[in-house]
């Protein structure tokens, strides 16, 4: 909303700068986005008086005159043909600066001295909407009354400082001169001078509505929708550029000047806020006005010439045969007002702000209309409307105004009336306001306060005002907010605290960040192609997801069922960059639904999902990850077994159970899957499900004595079959070794030289100990007799060395 | 004998003095301490001498071997301390060549942020709340007093997965399931991820991160509020960061505020940062409106609250100074590894 100065003056007088203004209201909740100076781009330019034209000695087309400027006489060689002796001007004096950084000085034309120019009004930064009649081409000629050496911004208007504020949605009747003057009325605490436009006309033809007047009928069939509707026939209109104090306060204001008939709409809609309408009275078949929703399949044209669909949702203005305006969004074409119009019906009515709102929504677009209407206007402030807009036609000669309007009201409104609880207010804020204070604000604000009953009456145009609470919200926007003291609530003391969940949350990042692997954020939503690239099957359960109604793009339409893709596309973007090492995992959501289609909300799992790529990288250095990442939450009852997906390579992947649960899978990514994603080089991704972490950490720790006797250590080298697992070998060793192999570490894998093909070379060492005693040679020789007959018995193993 | 002791003594003197190693010292000892040695010559010889004479040679025989022995020993540790440094004068290294680093990874700067507010909450006695990211519209939007046909629905684009259920534009449903589930006190803060349809640039980003708080009991003030902000922007921004509220406008709030903090850049004298107005737009606020706590069957004669929320993308960009907010979506590792 954009607020001329010079406008707001005439109802509060503003005795400071136009930043110390924006300061205060921006304070008092009315938010200032901008300052604007206007002609800030126009110095050393004034009304000039021409006392003498003439020919150039040496040129045809060109003139030499000399100019009053007030501050002198300039000889000024001209090119313009529009101006004579005694016209008064524009004048750039040297050194002048015009719009668009043009600076003015002296030269010579032809051998004749020129200083200065004389200005069109395009040099001024305007358009001949500001000023019609001024010539499209040639010098800009003012008003004779006009005194030469007058600052041409005092005299075009331009000397105004125009404020713009942000209006929240709640404050409709912000979106008006007079709703930010009654702000800055009281937040300056001076007096609105607004008698004239304020004497607020209560539905004044009662409930029924006088809904017969001189030639017009109005029937509202919708009350609901549209509970008043104000009607008036202007007679004999002639259309013409409307004033020019007029077209200053428009175009401040951010509007452009059309003819007086439009410009009063306008003005009228800035002044007071409310939209208004003109039909061309005599294209109104029947005479008559029906306010009623659009029949299945009407369509009406509007006034920007698109041809709209209307359906029974939609609130249309009919006359008796078809719609002639989509009601509070945009008049229709075939009443438009035009240079023929001989009689006018201007229409100021209250519609409902949600059926305008989703009508305005359905049609795809929003005028200046339909973005007040749905905000919820003011009742009253309708009639207030109507009699201004007359008021200011007949002023300006438009037209005559019949006698009467027609005002169809026939839904009773009565002011809301709250209860008046200073007590409660201050209890709210933490403050000791004492009462008086609040009661001054208020009625200041023009709610009505009862203090024998304690109530207060809220007026029609602060119907955002609902409850106490918005009553304190009043009181301490001109107590100010930063007046209110700190405190800290003195309630119970409460403990706080994180969940388990989220402590090992934590845990996670803390383990997979120790381990070098730093941190990723990804979208939670993908293509439904990622799918395809991972080599997901058409009938795999992933295909079933939650998909976006609205997206951006199809790149965003679907909730992940799978993170692969996305830590995928973070490799590839990092490969592509010529990184050369890439260790990261995301702690992040999958989105599962229950039922298809959703019925109730999708199941969100949390996942961590690692992703890792360089040369130090293979499938033992991911898996030592996750292993590390188990040994620090104490997840012991776990084991990987070979997987079998289409995502990963067939013999470098393992999937995980927990507690003999399926939790998670880790492994090489297959090529076919690498190479959709041009990554060049080997990946390693892990996905572990966070939900089976959490039931089985086991956080508690319990010291163990450290050990007193010393150990025994033997080395262990065998020649096994290829296919032979380590994990068969060592849960053999493990099976007869018993509790005194306190440690198994492999400490060599060897294949080719002596080893025969097909076969392995597999070496261990390990470290036996007793808690109670120390052991003896004959005691370990014994165990690796046993380890040995049985590596060889159950696995084939033939000793080495 | 005599002589031979005090030859003995003389020579061993001289001969430990001119020692060049260790081992030398050593050899030296063998020679005069040892089973063969002169010293030990001396002394088996004694059976000779007479009962009047033995006890003074043998007391001047030990007096012999201490001194010998004293000698020795301190010998030796000038000796192996000459040696040591002599060692280590050769065993000098580059030490300005790289160390062998155990690289650690670095935490998200979204994580940097949430963790960092997370911590001064709980540290006031707040828990953490968790809520689905896809939710109900009911409440999104109509228990935070958003019905239908609210303008409000207009300033936030919502993903839509059907007429019920949408993307979370914002935190606040996570309080009123809070409400639902708990009677007050309660002191929570919610973060998380919402979405909002719009379209990615340097400052915008369909999927971003809030943090909301939300407290409530009996007598809770907009005073506890300004408190508590007070206390959390000092936190973050520094002790001496003042804040300033303005009145706004909430649909779940009322009275509602918009919070700004004190440029801690230029400190509120106007820089590029604060763009010139010294004031830093960082949290909205306000006293839960009681139609929210209604809707909540928590009684609002009885009960108030607070709430605050804020954008974590928002305070991760001020405080790392990252100028595009895409960055923390790209993860590449050379951006993950600053922070």
């Amino acid at each position: 909303m954009k607020v001329p100065l010079s406008w707001l003056k005439e109802y509060v007088n503003i005795d400071i700068t136009p930043k110390e203004l924006a300061e205060a209201l921006t304070m008092s909740g009315s938010k200032v986005e901008g300052i604007e100076e206007l002609g800030s781009g126009i110095s050393n330019v004034a009304a000039g008086k021409i006392i003498s034209l003439e020919k150039h000695p040496d040129a045809d087309k060109l003139q030499v005159a000399k100019v009053d400027a007030g501050s002198g006489v300039l000889q000024i060689v001209t090119g313009a043909d529009n101006i004579k002796e005694g016209d008064i001007i524009p004048v750039a004096k040297e050194g002048a600066a015009l719009p668009g950084g043009k600076t003015i000085g002296r030269g010579v034309l032809r051998g004749v001295e020129s200083v200065g120019m004389m200005c069109s009004i395009q040099e001024l930064g305007l358009t001949r909407y500001d000023y019609p009649e001024a010539p499209e081409h040639g010098i800009f000629i003012l008003d004779p009354g006009v005194e030469p050496g007058t600052d041409i911004k005092e005299v075009l208007g331009l000397d105004d400082v125009v404020i713009e504020f942000e209006i929240t949605p709640n404050r409709p009747d912000c979106l008006s001169i007079i709703g930010i003057a009654r702000e800055t009325a009281v937040t300056l605490r001076r007096e609105l001078k607004a008698e004239n436009i304020m004497q607020a006309d209560k539905c004044r033809s009662s409930l029924a509505g006088r809904t017969q007047g001189s030639g017009v009928s109005i029937e509202i069939k919708n009350p609901e929708l549209c509970p008043r509707y104000i009607g008036r026939v202007v007679r004999n209109i002639r259309i013409e550029p409307s004033p020019e104090w007029m077209r200053k306060r428009l175009r401040a204001a951010g509007i452009r000047p059309i003819n007086n008939l439009v410009d009063v709409t306008n003005y009228v809609m800035l002044e007071l806020g409310q939209p208004m309408h003109a039909f061309d009275f005599d294209r109104i078949e029947g005479k008559k006005i029906i306010v009623r929703t659009a029949k299945e399949g009407e369509k009406i044209t509007t006034l920007d010439e698109q041809e709209r669909k209307l359906n029974p949702e939609m609130l249309v203005i009919a006359d008796a045969v078809k719609p002639v305006a989509v009601a509070g969004v945009m008049g229709g074409a075939n009443s438009e007002v035009s240079r023929d119009t001989k009689n006018i019906l201007l229409e100021a009515a209250n519609f409902n702000g949600g059926s305008v709102r989703l009508t305005a929504k359905a049609m795809g677009f929003r005028t200046e209309s339909s973005s007040r209407f749905e905000k919820g206007l003011d009742i009253e402030n309708v009639s207030r409307a109507m009699d201004r807009a007359v008021e200011l036609l007949e002023a300006m000669g438009a037209g005559e105004a019949e006698k009467d309007d027609v005002d169809c009201c026939p839904v009773k409104w009565e002011p809301r009336v709250l209860k008046f609880r200073p007590d409660r207010i201050n209890a709210l804020l933490g403050t000791r306001i004492d009462k008086e204070y609040m009661v001054k604000v208020m009625r200041e604000l023009g709610l009505l306060v009862d203090e024998k009953g304690m109530t207060v009456t809220i007026p029609s145009y602060r119907m955002d005002i609902e409850g106490e609470a918005d009553l304190a919200e009043e009181v301490a926007r001109f107590y100010g907010y930063n007046n209110i003291e700190s405190s800290l609530f003195s309630g119970e003391t409460t403990q706080g605290g994180k969940t388990l969940k989220q402590k090992v949350e934590d845990m996670c990042k803390y383990a997979m960040n120790a381990q070098g692997l730093s941190e990723a954020y990804t979208y939670s939503f993908v293509s439904p192609k990622t799918l395809d690239m991972i080599n997901i099957a058409e009938s795999d359960s992933l295909r079933n997801s939650v998909k976006v109604m609205n997206p951006l793009s199809e790149e965003q339409s679907m909730m992940r069922t799978t993170t692969i893709p996305s830590m995928l596309e973070v490799l590839a973007r990092n490969y592509s960059r010529r990184i050369e090492e890439v260790r990261l995992f995301e702690l992040g959501y999958v989105y599962t639904p229950k039922a298809l289609p959703i019925t109730e909300l999708p199941e969100e799992k949390e996942v961590i999902t690692l992703g890792m790529y360089g040369s130090g990288e293979d499938f033992y250095t991911l898996k030592g990850v996750v292993d590390e990442l188990f040994r620090y939450l104490g997840i012991r009852n776990y084991e990987m077994k070979r997987a079998s997906d289409p995502v990963f390579h067939p013999g470098r992947s393992a999937q995980i159970y927990i507690s003999g649960r399926k939790a998670g899978i880790i492994g090489e990514i297959h090529p076919d899957v690498l190479e959709n994603y041009n990554i060049d080089c080997r990946a390693y991704i892990g996905v572990v499900e966070f939900r089976p972490i959490l039931e089985n950490v086991n956080l508690v720790h319990k010291y163990k004595h450290l050990p007193k006797f010393p150990a025994v250590d033997r080395d262990i080298a065998m020649v096994v079959k290829d296919e032979i697992t380590v994990g068969e070998i060592e849960s053999v060793i493990k099976s007869c070794a018993g509790d005194i192999l306190e440690e198994l570490t492999m400490f060599d894998v060897y294949k080719g030289g002596q080893i025969p093909q097909g076969s392995k070379s597999v070496a261990y060492s390990m470290s036996f100990r007793a808690a109670d005693r120390t052991l003896t040679d004959e005691e370990v020789n014994q165990i690796m007799h046993e380890v040995i007959k049985e590596l060889k018995g159950r696995i084939n193993a033939e000793l080495r060395g | 004998m005599k002589q031979q002791l005090e030859n003995i003594k003389t020579n061993a003197e001289k001969e430990i003095s001119e020692a060049a190693s260790t081992q030398q010292l050593e050899g030296l000892r063998v020679k005069y301490l040892g089973k063969k040695g002169e010293l030990t010559a001396v002394l088996r010889g004694m059976g000779s001498l007479s009962a009047e004479e033995r006890p003074v040679i043998g007391q001047l025989a030990n007096t012999v071997r201490e001194a010998i022995e004293e000698r020795l020993e301190k010998a030796g540790e000038e000796l192996s301390k000459k040696e040591t440094h002599e060692k280590l004068k050769t065993e000098y290294i580059d030490i300005t060549m790289p160390g062998k680093a155990h690289r650690i990874g670095h935490r998200h700067p979204l994580t940097q942020v949430i963790d960092e507010i997370k911590d001064i909450f709980l540290g006031m006695g707040y828990e953490v709340a968790e809520g689905p990211e896809v939710e109900y519209s009911y409440y999104n939007f109509d228990a935070l007093n958003i019905p239908e046909t609210h303008p409000a629905r207009d300033l936030q684009d919502t993903f839509y997965i059907n007429d019920k259920v949408i993307l979370r534009t914002q935190t606040s449903p996570v309080q009123i399931r809070v409400m639902e589930n708990k009677k007050p006190p309660i002191k929570v803060i919610c973060p998380g991820r919402v979405y909002r349809s719009d379209a990615v640039d340097a400052t915008h980003s369909p999927v971003f991160h809030q943090i909301e708080g939300l407290v409530v009991d009996k007598g809770v003030t907009m005073g506890d509020l300004k408190g508590s902000l007070e206390i959390f922007c000092k936190a973050v921004f520094g002790k001496d960061t003042k804040i300033r509220l303005r009145p706004h406008h909430f649909p779940f709030t009322e009275p509602s505020a918009e919070v700004d903090v004190s440029c801690f850049v230029c400190s509120g004298k106007g820089c590029r940062v604060c763009k010139g107005e010294g004031w830093i737009e960082i949290v909205g606020a306000g006293m839960v409106h009681p139609g929210v706590l209604s809707n909540c069957g928590i009684d609002p004669e009885v009960y108030s609250g607070f709430a605050f929320g804020m954008g974590v993308e928002r305070m991760a960009m001020a405080r790392f100074d990252i100028d595009d907010m895409r960055l923390l979506w790209e993860n590449d590792i050379r951006f993950l590894k600053q922070f």
